[in-house]
């Protein structure tokens, strides 16, 4: 098992190195330069070269990529232009936020969608299927934005059950009420899409597995239906639903960046969007590289789970 | 047979029920109240750094300005410059020696003392590259004072500025975020982090930042222009317009600036009131007079008279601007020509100089962009300008750019690649704009941003003589008789001056806009 998880980790090496390529000619190749950005509509030529200057962006191209590349070999993301400070100390800052979010999501996302799944296959075709399936497929069909925007004017605006925005209240919050409540409708409307994406898969994987002679065995022993559906039929689905978890967690942490837009969460999504529209080279490829490490190194851990799970899988 | 299975379920709805009430029980008295004395003011991003040289972005100025005061400011209301930090000041007979008097007593928030060798320390920190800490930078905006060659202390109290040459916008950028002075001993304590620990001598001392959620100032009870009247600032950057609106409505925030106009009648009633006020700024469109069809003054002229200003103001802006006469905003009250009027719309003389000029289906490239500082609604302006110049004859083909993209094409020049494109200023002096869009020597070939190519030799000598005049009044005769010119030769389409606008929640007091676009928040209180 050691062996393999060094193995899988090395093969990430070139993938990661591939990403820092990629990033890098992306934020070289867009049109527009930090220091246009800044300076706005005081942009001279002169002015340009100056603050290029200041900001050390007049090296050659390829000499950049490998300062850059360096520097981050060192545990150095460099300095963000936009926000004045380390590229680390705000990626790991943004990022927490953004994996209390995802995580929370995440976690929805799997408890209620295979709950719903299982349920589901169950009573195929009974009136908890049909109720089930049309709002699985509600969910799927809406977008999360605007489920966001719809949840802020009701559950914010109207009723004022749930904060509008943010993570913590402006003034005097940060406790694990406070956060909480801030959490409930970003987390939920973050989740809808991908909790119906697992109940549709569950659904089909628990329907395969029920059809099986063993499950017909166990029900003819007398085994209860409850431990039946949910200690024999799932086990064995779970085999399938895991790798679609491994895709959901990457859909998840997409998601939140127009869900941390919508809710002003503080995420990593939020910070790279406004970074790219400043210009914020740094910011933008270390933030990239890391989220992009983040979920390589997520996507192991289910291959390693599901080997584990599953002993037809070589290891 | 599945009995076990459905209790389960019954079971786990009525628990979800139960849970589900009581939360929701639990916090359902209208949470979203802020407690008295601490005001909660909505931004539109993150600000990048709270050292006033460092930054550019209105956004940041608007807290900047409740944490330092400059050696002068703009009298409440204009956009003159009064004593601040200086009591009083004398310029020598040929314009170039400042020589300030400065306000005894004050303290810096860290405790030091502010004097003559603090306010040396701030420009030369900004304008030598040999000072120990020029490194704090970069120094975006050093070129507002490019003209100082020395800053000296006279004595404790008096400090003088040499200038190469004489430069009558210098008060009014002393006034300017840029010039803002900051604590020396916390530049040297904070060196490169300065802009995370500000100090400074103003109305609220710098109390916490946290990225993305915050920036809270504390009152100074020292404040040598008299206490505040609020405990307590608390800046929320809320990037998303529909979701400030949003947060406003709730009552998480107290007040919110730059409203989207269709969000505006949201507001009506008492529990809330909206403030509007013109600044400095000015909406127009560069036209391309080296080549094409606007290389002729009647096409020019045609277009000002083919676009319905008033129905782009009131329709498109939903009344959050005003129509634009010249490319001198009114807010600049002194320097403004009175006597100006907008082109009219005018759509049958519009077509009557196209005629005229030989050229009735002139075709032309618009550059548009997707949004911008100071640009509004760039896009629904930009089509609905060329419905307006289509109607006369004009064959507009747009073509849109994202903003940095937009200004890396627009600030080199039009030529060979656009006849029209969208563009909007807001300055501080009215010197600033047309020094750099409108001479012969400020086309893009020479470092300006007279991207048009527009010359005239008049305009130029008014130019040049209003920015070393130190007499206001002369300053003002000049501008007004360069605008009367500008508006007849129409290098630009004139288009609107923007009304910012603020909404505050009733508990808000004493709050007004500024035509600085500055948020000043001393006086204000919260209930």
């Amino acid at each position: 098992m050691t062996g393999y998880i060094l193995k899988r980790l090395l093969s990430a090496i070139p993938v990661l190195l591939g990403i820092t390529v990629i990033v890098f000619l992306i934020m070289a190749l867009i049109p527009g330069d930090p220091a246009l950005a800044i300076l706005g509509s005081y942009a001279t030529p002169e002015n340009v070269a100056k603050l290029n200057r200041d900001l050390g962006l007049d090296a050659p191209l390829v000499a950049r990529y490998f300062i850059w590349l360096g520097n981050m070999l060192q545990g150095d993301f460099g300095q963000s232009f936009a926000l004045n400070r380390p590229v680390l100390d705000e990626v790991l800052e943004r990022f927490s936020a953004t994996l209390l979010l995802a995580g929370v999501s995440f976690v929805l996302c799997a408890v209620l969608g295979i709950a719903a799944g299982v349920i589901s296959a169950a009573r195929q075709y009974g009136m908890a299927d049909k109720a089930i399936t049309f709002v699985v497929l509600l969910g799927i069909s809406i977008p999360s934005f605007f489920l966001g925007m719809m949840m802020i004017l009701i559950f914010a605006v109207d009723l004022r059950w749930f904060p509008v925005s943010g993570m913590k209240m402006a003034y005097g919050g940060g406790g694990f009420v406070d956060v909480a409540r801030h959490l409930v409708m970003p987390a939920l409307a973050l989740s809808v899409v991908a909790t119906g994406v697992v109940a549709r898969l569950s659904r089909g994987a628990m329907l395969e597995v029920l059809r099986q002679d063993y499950i017909r065995t166990a029900r003819a022993k007398g085994v209860g239906e409850g431990r039946v559906i949910w200690g024999h039929a799932l086990r064995s689905a779970m085999v399938s639903i895991i790798p679609v978890l491994g895709i959901q967690a990457g859909f998840v942490l997409s998601g939140a960046v127009y869900i941390e837009m919508v809710f002003q969460w503080p995420g990593v999504g939020r910070m790279l969007v406004d970074a790219i529209l400043k210009r914020d080279i740094l910011l933008v490829q270390g933030g990239v590289v890391f989220v992009a490490a983040c979920y390589v190194l997520f996507n192991i851990a289910v291959d390693v789970a599901q080997s584990l799970l599953d002993p037809r899988i070589k290891t | 047979m599945t009995q076990g299975f459905r209790n389960w379920t019954r079971r786990g709805v009525l628990a979800t029920g139960v849970a589900m009430s009581l939360a929701l029980g639990a916090m359902s008295p209208a949470a979203a109240q802020t407690p008295p004395g601490v005001l909660i003011i909505g931004q539109i991003a993150e600000p990048k750094a709270l050292d006033p040289a460092a930054v550019t972005a209105v956004n940041d100025f608007r807290i900047l300005m409740n944490v330092y005061d400059g050696l002068v400011r703009y009298k409440s209301g204009t956009l003159e410059v009064e004593p601040a930090l200086a009591t009083d000041w004398d310029i020598s007979e040929d314009g170039t020696v400042y020589t300030f008097h400065l306000r005894e007593g004050v303290k810096f928030h860290d405790g030091s003392d502010f004097d003559a060798e603090a306010v040396k320390f701030n420009f030369d920190r900004m304008l030598k590259e040999d000072h120990p800490f020029h490194d704090t930078g970069p120094f975006p905006l050093a070129f507002f004072f490019s003209s100082v060659e020395e800053v000296s202390v006279v004595d404790p109290m008096t400090v003088e500025f040499t200038l190469n040459a004489p430069y009558a916008p210098f008060l009014s950028n002393l006034a300017y975020p840029t010039g803002l002075i900051v604590s020396p001993a916390a530049v040297e304590q904070s060196g490169g982090d300065f802009g995370r620990n500000p100090s400074g001598t103003g109305p609220f001392r710098f109390a916490e930042w946290k990225s993305n959620e915050h920036v809270i100032l504390n009152a100074n009870p020292d404040y040598w222009d008299g206490a505040p009247a609020s405990e307590t600032l608390v800046f929320r950057p809320i990037t998303d317009a529909n979701t400030r609106t949003a947060e406003m409505l709730a009552g998480g925030i107290d007040l919110m600036v730059e409203v989207p106009p269709v969000a505006l009648s949201e507001f009506e009633g008492d529990r809330y009131k909206v403030f509007e006020q013109a600044g400095p700024h000015v909406w127009f469109l560069i036209l391309n007079a080296k080549e094409g069809p606007f290389a002729d003054k009647r096409v020019r002229q045609a277009a000002n008279y083919a676009v319905d200003k008033t129905a782009l103001v009131d329709n498109v802006l939903e009344g959050t601007a005003e129509v634009a006469a010249g490319p001198t905003p009114p807010a600049f009250a002194w320097a403004y020509n009175e006597d100006l009027e907008p082109y009219p719309y005018d759509p049958e003389k519009a077509r009557t100089l196209l005629g005229e000029a030989g050229n009735e289906h002139p075709e032309v490239t618009f550059f548009v962009t997707e949004g911008g500082s100071g640009m509004l609604d760039p896009i629904a302006m930009g089509t609905a300008i060329q419905a307006d110049l289509k109607a006369v004859g004009f064959d507009v083909k747009i073509e849109t750019y994202e903003w940095n993209t937009f200004l890396g094409e627009v600030n080199p020049g039009l030529e060979g690649k656009a006849d029209m494109a969208e563009m909007a200023w807001m300055t501080n002096d009215p010197d600033t704009l047309p020094y750099l869009a409108l001479r012969s020597d400020a086309w893009p070939d020479k470092g300006g941003f007279n991207s048009g190519y527009y010359s005239n030799a008049e305009v130029d000598t008014l130019l040049e003589e209003a920015r070393v005049a130190t007499d206001q009044d002369e300053r003002a005769r000049l501008y007004k008789k360069m605008q009367t010119i500008v508006q007849e030769d129409a290098p630009w389409l004139f288009v609107a001056n923007w009304k910012q606008n603020a909404v505050a929640s009733e508990a808000v007091e004493n709050f007004a806009l500024e035509p600085s676009f500055f948020l000043l928040l001393k006086d204000v209180a919260k209930n």
